[in-house]
């Protein structure tokens, strides 16, 4: 087995199972947890930051940690979401209880930390607790002469797609003052809730309250949080010529390339990171031992797609938040 | 130099040059689906008997006469079936569709009206459109409102454009008459029967089915039939037959050893019997005595009466005129033949089981047996009646047309198809079954019914033979799809391009044979009928003739056929072994196409694909042009068939379409089959009929007892070409869940599946299941009717009762309303009084109340209300209710190779493990589902599902083709995926890589039926029954779990009396008896009535069933008395 002597930790993909390998010197990995220490070696470096995407490197953790912040991010960090339905009317063909499902999942802007979670569904909902929307639609035949011609179901009726625009929000109590409109509604505005004919009617009063992704996914913050280990490759003997092309195709883009020494090609490692761990060299006979991949295990490429209520980094924030009161309980819950 | 070419590469002559793939040619089975749909059969059969042989059968028995009057009579003209309408009272009615019908528990129905002719007291009348029954309509036959309508007509009648019709709305339920596979009818089968070798013939006519036997038995050859007490040596009917020398006979026999039929021939001589008249004297001693002699029937002398069955019952499909038993004996001859043969060689035995010797009885033929027997009945019961009332004097003139009443025959049909018991007296015939109710669980199981055969075989019987797969069934029978159990094997299901011939006239056969040199039967000598040149010609079974050219007859037929001047479906074959060449024009027949081959080039061009494809040819334009013919599986067996294309030799006669096409329905959703376990195969297609998904596109419209419908139904990811013909694809039943191959937890054994939460959360597998509930309003004699009250309200609170809080003002629940278990849905109400007839006695009439409540556990939403009133005009009342339903741990999933699992655990999203890309699996499998199933054909369609979705396309993993694994990996590696869909995974819960890499991607996963809700049961207390006070039965009684025997015998052996005690009585029926020590007897209330004193009573506990034994026992005068002892001594 090849092993690298290095005091990085690290795990090697070999063709049909990963190994761990064992570094020279102590890490993270294997240390008792030191604040101190912790606090000299962590790093956070910021990839790539759009929208609603982040990528970010955290350097130096130990993978229950990074873990940990993906598990609470996924599931602890609050958001908001449609929770109740009362359905005055609906004349259209989705059922009830599919459409409240629906509603349910579409992301809604409103940030959460502005609001209380609901105690008591006893209780009427109240400006602290809960957001008040309204979708009043009705499909009916387009008068629109002009278009008559059409077969096109926008052309002859009025309303045919329900789109999560069609959502109104109706403040509650100071909310109006607290909130400007742009603030709270959904956030995408075409997301298609039903499609409807003439005759077709919804009616509806939604109630959108605080909750976080261990009662329903449709609270979860995030599309996804995840993280992956920083890839790594090493080149062990030289490849060359036709060799180093095929290499290349067997990684992704980028990953490595083809340098001219003199007439020979030779192939070299130009940037691991964006390497999807796709192990295709093991197709190939002779490129099989030509190359080592590993992957450091201290080192996390942590990525986050927000819904969109939250930029990514306050959610990472707001998760940390979280586990600090969770520790704080436990100790609280310790020392008592 | 010459010489060594011709030995190292043969004859450069025979080269030819190769033959190109024609590209695409699969085509064409979309293009005979679109002409032939895939129940065309039924369809077909249907039409033919409405359109031609219903007029047969009127013809057959168009007259009845009667023997009080010799000139009455009543003669059918002409007979006609119209379009399906409904009575609406006031014999008004209107035309209907099969969707009213089915909301409104009606049956689709059309009249059938006669045209006749007969006589008046002395006048001769003729009346048109007399009403003589309804016959219930086939969807989409000719007759229906269905036929020819374009998508959007269709949609407006409420109906489904992709259902595929065959089936008959009968009371509202949907009823499929099943392909019924038996033995053919009229064909000699020569087996080994009790005494040897046999060969015996079913006949059927329109008013006979007989069975005729000739067999050996010791050296002599033997005819039987059930119509005689004995067997009858051959010789003696032959005579009987008028062939009188025993040198003919031999001749008509035909074999070279004449020898072997010495001792039969000997039989007739030592009976003395040598003129026609001695032997038709010998057969009328023999004759079975009637059981009942009517009166009317004429006296016949044994002589006669033999004669007659000779000539009518006696192997009754030959035709005999005149008392020309010249065919019969011909006939008769070459079946004694057969047995000799049979005897000589095994290889001249006939096999059962195979196809060629089995015909499918289909809707068509069934329903016409059943209306002939009816339409009999209903001309008896015309003829009784006129021989009743015509003797008396009366002041009307009798006019039969009054007494036609058309509830017979309506009610015979409607009660045959509603059901499925076939019972046909003049045949003797009584089959359960034959119909069933058409499954809506899916489309698919919807389908798979209409294309379902049953055969008649007893499944309760332990043979092989019937049940194995026959080879002849290629390409005809789906080889995977049957059920599995008790029925294994003799229900099968139609290949996809499977069609069943319906019966063509011969009258053009015969004369096209005649003119190609057959010679008539009556005109060739008994000697040359089997010489060795010669080649018997048989048409269904009965001799036509003999010819030398046999190869010039074939040719023409062959040639006709393709040129379309004889009936596409006519199969003509020679038979070297019998010596025979047999055409065949009946219906049943199983067939396929397939593409000629001439001159080792397929006819089928690639021009003629693109021609199909631009929409320039039909599928019957390659029928026309001589291209594709069909073939039975007789004929089949005559041709060289060629799978592809580079098989194609000098030899082979035709090309196989589509080999994909070998499968039925159901087989062709599973992906890669090829790859897969054969039983696998077998297993989803039992399973693909209880996956939920869309029913059709009038799903919502439907009101049907119990509807399971998929929240949101995906398109598998990996597709097959059948799949696209089924139109699975626009009504699937099923969801893409990315799965992982991976062990996770403890709770996923024995093919135990983890469901992501959060996938659940999101839908994946969500379901509505829709169930009605119904009500009958009626009126009763004494003008008295149901009710239905609005909801109590609560006096305090001005609201409806809790009861009644999901009733609308009418009484009846309102749409959209939440109902609770014990809730009341319609508050009906019934009165007391209603035997009575005549006017109510007073003004108030007392009511009871039986309200229709809602009876589960999970409370369900009214989806919609239908009032409406049935055929007898009483108002109906049907509530259609709604639930959704999310997995739950303990539901029933499986993929399409058969491997089905039940939730075992839910898990968050957080705690699944996740791959590079973030991507999370919806459920994880466990590995070990696969080594022992070998279900390669779900790990390619994983493969190739994962490769679909990141190119976003559909791939195929059609039988025997599909995408194939090398360009698919391909694909993965173009998108920087691992090649062989293994997957770098974290673990969700310690955050770390996990050791093995993980085979992930999507797999079309099906829910099945079986929910835990519907299942879950327990009980602590709960009802009784009345009888024996013990805790009732069954989950839907509420009932208690069973201690049984074998649990009891494990007590017993424990030695654990106190606890048997307390299960057995106590926990059951644990009751006070009072027993007089004295007599022994039961008392009551301490008081021994049998000793009139309460001195010696004392109070035992026993089990109630006990008690009521002792009681029962008293009450059939036997006493058991009980002695009572001291229980610690």
């Amino acid at each position: 087995m090849n092993t690298f002597n290095d005091e990085k930790p690290r795990v090697i993909m070999t063709e049909h199972k990963i190994v761990n390998n064992n570094p020279t010197a102590p890490t993270v990995l294997d240390d008792q947890f030191d604040v101190k220490k912790f606090k000299k070696i962590f790093r956070i470096v910021i990839v790539r930051y759009e929208n609603n995407e982040m990528e970010f490197d955290m350097i130096g953790i130990h993978p229950f940690l990074a873990n940990t912040f993906r598990r609470l991010i996924i599931s602890d960090v609050p958001s908001m979401a449609i929770e109740k339905v009362h359905i005055l009317n609906n004349t259209s063909i989705i059922q009830d209880e599919v459409l409240a499902h629906r509603l349910g999942l579409i992301p809604l802007r409103a940030d959460p930390r502005l609001f209380e979670y609901k105690a008591d569904w006893s209780t009427p909902p109240n400006e602290k607790d809960t957001l008040e929307f309204e979708l009043k639609i009705k499909c009916s035949n387009n008068k629109d002469s002009s278009k008559k011609e059409s077969s096109r179901a926008e052309d002859i009726y009025k309303n045919p797609n329900v789109y999560s625009k069609h959502i109104k929000w109706v403040p509650i109590g100071n909310q109006k003052k607290k909130f400007k409109d742009v603030e709270v509604g959904p956030i995408h505005p075409d997301i298609l809730i039903s499609k409807m004919r003439p005759g077709h009617e919804l009616d509806l009063k939604l109630f959108a309250v605080k909750s976080n992704g261990k009662d329903h996914a449709k609270f979860s913050p995030v599309a996804t949080a995840f993280y992956r280990l920083l890839p790594e490759i090493k080149i062990v003997k030289p490849v060359e010529g036709e060799a180093a092309y095929r290499l290349q195709q067997c990684f992704s883009p980028g990953v490595i390339g083809v340098r001219s020494e003199g007439d020979k090609k030779l192939a070299v490692v130009k940037d691991a990171r964006y390497d999807t761990s796709s192990r295709n060299i093991f197709r190939y006979d002779d490129l099989k031992d030509a190359v080592v991949m590993s992957k450091i295990q201290d080192h996390f490429i942590f990525t986050i797609e927000s819904v969109g209520a939250m930029q990514p980094d306050v959610i990472f924030k707001e998760a940390i938040t979280l586990l600090k009161e969770k520790c704080l309980s436990l100790l609280n819950e310790l020392n008592s | 130099m010459d010489n060594i070419n011709k030995e190292l590469f043969g004859d450069p002559k025979l080269y030819r040059k190769p033959v190109k793939e024609i590209e695409e040619k699969w085509k064409l089975v979309p293009a005979f689906l679109k002409i032939k749909g895939l129940v065309r059969q039924h369809i077909d059969s249907f039409n033919y008997f409405i359109n031609v042989e219903i007029k047969k059968i009127v013809e057959a028995n168009n007259k009845v006469t009667c023997d009080a009057d010799p000139l009455f009579y009543i003669k059918y003209t002409n007979v006609h079936v119209g379009t399906p309408d409904v009575d609406e009272g006031f014999n008004i009615s209107k035309p209907t569709t099969p969707h009213e019908c089915r909301l409104r528990d009606m049956t689709y129905s059309a009249p059938i009206s006669v045209d006749i002719e007969y006589t008046r007291g002395g006048q001769r009348v003729a009346r048109t459109g007399l009403l003589i029954g309804r016959m219930p309509i086939m969807l989409k036959s000719s007759n229906c409102v269905l036929s020819n309508k374009s998508e959007y007509e269709l949609a407006k009648m409420n109906e489904c454009p992709l259902d595929p019709g065959g089936y008959f709305v009968v009371k509202g339920q949907e009823k499929v008459i099943l392909i019924q596979e038996q033995l053919s009818k009229n064909r000699m089968l020569v087996e080994e029967g009790k005494w040897g070798v046999q060969c015996q013939v079913t006949s059927l006519t329109h008013d006979k089915k007989s069975r005729t036997v000739v067999f050996i038995k010791g050296n002599k050859y033997y005819m039987g039939h059930n119509t005689f007490t004995d067997p009858i040596p051959v010789s003696i009917v032959f005579k009987a037959m008028d062939v009188l020398s025993d040198k003919e006979i031999c001749e008509l026999i035909g074999i070279p050893d004449i020898h072997k039929l010495t001792p039969t021939l000997e039989e007739c001589h030592k009976l003395k019997i040598y003129t026609q008249e001695a032997a038709l004297k010998h057969l009328g001693s023999k004759i079975v005595a009637k059981r009942y002699v009517t009166s009317a029937s004429k006296i016949k002398t044994p002589t006669d009466e033999a004669r007659d069955l000779l000539a009518t019952t006696v192997l009754a499909h030959v035709p005999v005129e005149e008392y020309d038993f010249r065919l019969k004996a011909v006939y008769l001859g070459l079946m004694v033949k057969r047995v000799i043969q049979g005897q000589i060689d095994k290889k001249f035995l006939d096999d059962r089981d195979y196809y060629g010797n089995k015909r499918m009885e289909l809707a068509g033929s069934l329903i016409s047996l059943m209306f002939e027997d009816a339409f009999k009945r209903f001309n008896f019961d015309l003829k009784s009646i006129a021989e009743k009332t015509i003797p008396k004097i009366r002041a009307t003139q009798f006019d039969v047309v009054k007494y036609m009443r058309s509830e017979l025959i309506t009610n015979c049909l409607v009660f045959a198809i509603s059901t499925g018991n076939w019972t046909i007296k003049r045949f003797r015939m009584e089959r359960l079954g034959v119909t069933q109710v058409l499954s809506r669980l899916s489309y698919i199981s919807a389908l798979g019914m209409m294309t379902r055969v049953n055969s008649q075989f007893e499944s309760t019987r332990k043979v092989s033979g019937p049940r194995s797969l026959q080879p002849s069934q290629w390409g005809m029978l789906c080889p995977s799809d049957t059920p599995e159990g008790e029925s294994c094997g003799l229900v099968k299901n139609l290949a996809l391009m499977t069609h069943v011939t319906t019966d063509i006239d011969e009258y053009p056969l015969i004369r096209l044979a005649k003119n190609c040199g057959v010679e008539d039967i009556g005109m060739v000598a008994s000697i040359a009928i089997h010489s060795p040149a010669a080649f018997i010609v048989c048409l269904n079974g009965n001799i036509l003739g003999v010819t030398t050219n046999y190869k010039k007859l074939i040719n023409v037929f062959r040639l006709m056929r393709r040129k379309g001047k004889i009936s596409n479906y006519v199969s003509i074959y020679p038979s070297f072994l019998h010596k025979c060449v047999y055409i065949s024009s009946d219906g049943g027949r199983l067939c396929r196409p397939y593409i000629i081959v001439e001159n080792g080039q397929p006819l089928v061009t690639q021009q003629h694909i693109v021609d199909l494809e631009n929409g320039i040819r039909s599928f019957e334009d390659f029928l026309h042009d001589g291209l594709i013919e069909f073939l039975d599986v007789n004929e089949e067996n005559d041709s060289y068939i060629a799978c592809y294309e580079k098989d194609i030799t000098q030899q082979t006669t035709h090309l196989e379409i589509a080999t994909f096409t070998l499968l039925g329905v159901c087989a062709g959703l599973v992906p890669y089959p090829h790859h897969n376990q054969s039983p696998r195969n077998t297993y989803q297609c039992a399973m693909g009929k209880q996956a939920m998904g869309t029913i059709g596109y009038n799903q919502r419209n439907r009101m049907d007892t119990l509807l399971y419908n998929l929240v949101y139904p995906q398109i598998p990811m990996c597709k097959s070409k059948s799949i696209e013909l089924t139109n699975f694809d626009k009504l699937p039943a099923g969801q893409n869940a990315t799965i992982a191959v991976m062990s996770y937890s403890g709770y996923d054994i024995e093919d135990a599946l983890i469901l992501n939460k959060a996938s659940i959360d999101r839908g994946f597998g969500r379901c509505l299941v829709y169930r009605n509930s119904k009500c009958i309003m009626k009126r009763y004699p004494n003008q008295t009717f149901d009710r239905i009250q609005g909801p109590m309200m609560d006096t305090q609170t001005n609201q409806a009762m809790w009861k009644h809080s999901c009733l609308d003002n009418d009484g009846i629940a309102s749409p959209g309303e939440q109902v609770q278990n014990r809730q009341v849905l319609v508050n009906k109400s019934v009165p007391t009084v209603s035997a009575v007839p005549g006017t109510p006695s007073s003004t108030t009439v007392e009511y009871k109340e039986t309200p229709l409540g809602y009876r589960n556990i999970e409370p369900s939403y009214i989806e919609k209300v239908l009032i409406s009133t049935n055929e007898e005009d009483t108002t109906l009342i049907k509530i259609l209710l709604r639930q959704t339903r999310r997995p739950e741990i303990g539901d029933k999933f499986s993929s399409r190779h058969g491997q089905k699992g039940v939730i075992g655990l839910i898990v968050e999203q957080e705690d699944m493990p996740f791959n590079e890309y973030g991507i999370c699996p919806d459920i994880i499998m466990n590995p070990h589902g696969y080594p022992s199933r070998m279900t390669v054909g779900k790990l390619l369609e994983l493969l190739s599902g994962k490769a679909g979705t990141v190119e976003g396309k559909f791939h195929y993993g059609t039988a025997f083709g599909g995408s194939k694994v090398e360009d698919v990996g391909n694909e993965l590696i173009k998108h920087g995926y691992n090649y062989q869909g293994k997957d770098f995974f974290y673990s969700g819960i310690t955050g770390e890589p996990l050791e093995a890499y993980i085979y992930s991607g999507p797999v079309y996963y099906q829910k099945l039926k079986h929910m835990v809700q519907d299942k879950i049961h327990a009980r602590a207390r709960g009802p009784r029954a009345v009888l024996t006070r013990q805790p009732t039965e069954g989950r839907s009684r509420d009932g208690g779990l069973r201690l049984g025997e074998m649990e009891r015998d494990c007590l017993i052996g424990y030695g654990a009396s106190m606890m048997l005690v307390e299960r057995l009585m106590v926990s059951s029926d644990q009751c006070e008896v009072d027993v007089c020590n004295q007599c022994g007897r039961l008392g009551y209330c301490g008081w021994c009535n049998s000793c009139k004193s309460s001195g010696q009573v004392s109070t035992v506990t026993m089990p109630y069933a006990c008690k009521l034994l002792l009681t029962e026992l008293q009450a059939m005068n036997i006493t058991a008395r009980l002695s009572l002892s001291n229980y610690c001594k």
